[in-house]
């Protein structure tokens, strides 16, 4: 039986060069690839459910300009989702495209937080709800410029300033209604009791955000929340409006468990690809 | 050699001036500052909103335009990083988007396109456009868009 020749010094030296992940190549970090998707998954879950809920009031809205700037709002999330599940889909790696992630996922695979599910409900009630969503993404994004991912980053950088408008528009809406008539008074307070809850969420720190910051791909969200918390305070005080009490919060969405809501929402803007799978225009 | 490399990246420029933005067609996309680097293999275009839905028209726009010109061979590609500003839109654009009475934009309160009265105010956030807001002029009493400062 032939022996394998002796392995030589100059072999042993090139040997350490090959890395586990094969040959020469980059080592393959599988843990970050993980984490990068998981992150990518709600950044993009995030704004494609609140921009396909925004849509649902296009040609409902009280009037023409509100129509308008809800429509622009929610082509802004979509336009952020499609970055952010395009980054996703590369970094999972089995060949998914960002709308295989949009429309080919059920409800308990989607990752967004349980804030930008919530029902339109009436204009205030919306507009509780963007002002409460956008003034945390508007800080999260300020913080994901520096993210240690450059493509993340660079989406960040782009949309932080469509992200400021968001919540420059809601916050003048709540301001608006909460010091308006008693009718828009009483509905912006139903409003932001109805979303109250879904705010501890936004700055969960569960075991996928605390290796991301590690890594470096997301800001410290404790730091967010101080101005976040005083962005709230500041504009309900304007809006004459008081605080909800805090409430019990409810978590969940980062894991795929979701209010009943959400899957009706995917019935409708899943409708057509499922219907007729890998129709194009 | 280098003299003819030259040549074609300014014939590229020059059919790339010629594409138009399709939301506001008085612009081309060099107007509107959008297109950031031609070579002699590539051209890199930037989106200006991030959701802004003619970003995949300006694409088939530029590969139909640059096609028609004998130049299949140069890849199109898309950056976000450094993001697009209404910094980006030259100071031909904002004479043809005044023309075209669209107020450039402006950090101040801009002059109404009509009359150049600057006695004008906001009526919504948000125009026909994601990119414009609309706006009324008190003097003239026409109402405007305004190219959104961004």
């Amino acid at each position: 039986m032939p022996s394998l020749p002796p392995i030589r010094p100059e072999d042993e030296a090139v040997a350490e060069k090959i890395r586990p992940g094969g040959a020469f190549d980059a080592p393959v970090d599988e843990a970050h690839g993980r984490i990068l998707f998981e992150l990518a998954l709600r950044l993009g879950d995030d704004s494609l459910i609140l921009g396909q809920r925004l849509a649902e009031w296009c040609g409902h809205a009280p009037g023409v300009e509100v129509d308008l700037s809800l429509a622009n709002m929610a082509l802004d999330l979509i336009g952020q989702a499609t970055h952010f599940l395009t980054i996703a889909a590369e970094a999972e790696g089995k060949g998914r495209s960002a709308d295989d992630l949009a429309f080919r996922r059920d409800v308990l695979d989607f990752k967004n937080c349980l804030l930008v599910e919530q029902p339109n409900g009436d204009f205030a009630q919306t507009m509780a709800r963007q002002f409460l969503f956008s003034a945390w993404q508007k800080r999260l994004f300020d913080g994901l410029t520096a993210c240690a991912d450059d493509r993340i980053a660079a989406v960040a950088a782009k949309a932080v300033k469509e992200v400021a408008y968001h919540e420059e528009l809601a916050a003048e809406w709540v301001i608006r209604l909460g010091d308006g008539t008693e009718e828009s008074r009483a509905r912006m307070i139903d409003g932001l009791d109805w979303m109250w809850r879904f705010i501890p969420e936004l700055f969960e720190t569960d075991e996928v955000m605390t290796d991301a910051a590690a890594r470096g791909l997301v800001p410290d969200l404790a730091s967010i929340r101080i101005g976040y918390d005083a962005r709230v305070r500041a504009v309900l005080a304007e809006a004459g409006l008081e605080a909800p009490a805090d409430q019990r919060p409810i978590l969940g969405g980062r894991r795929g468990h979701h209010s009943e809501h959400l899957g009706h929402l995917l019935a409708v803007m899943q409708y057509l690809p499922r219907t007729y799978p890998d129709a194009v225009w | 050699m280098a003299a003819v490399r030259a040549l074609d990246t300014d014939a590229i420029w020059d059919v790339l001036r010629a594409v138009p933005d399709p939301e506001i067609p008085v612009l081309s996309i060099t107007d509107l500052g959008i297109v950031r680097e031609v070579h002699e293999d590539r051209v890199i275009l930037t989106p200006t909103y991030t959701g802004c839905p003619a970003t995949l028209v300006i694409e088939s726009m530029v590969r139909e335009a640059l096609d028609a010109a004998g130049f299949e061979h140069i890849a199109i590609e898309t950056t976000l990083s450094p993001p697009w500003t209404t910094d980006w839109i030259t100071p031909e654009g904002r004479a043809k988007l005044h023309a075209y009475g669209i107020a450039a934009p402006t950090r101040g309160v801009p002059a109404c396109p009509q009359c150049g009265s600057e006695q004008t105010e906001e009526i919504s956030r948000f125009g026909s456009a994601p990119c414009k807001s609309l706006w009324r002029c008190r003097s003239c009493a026409e109402p405007f868009d305004l190219f959104k400062c961004h």
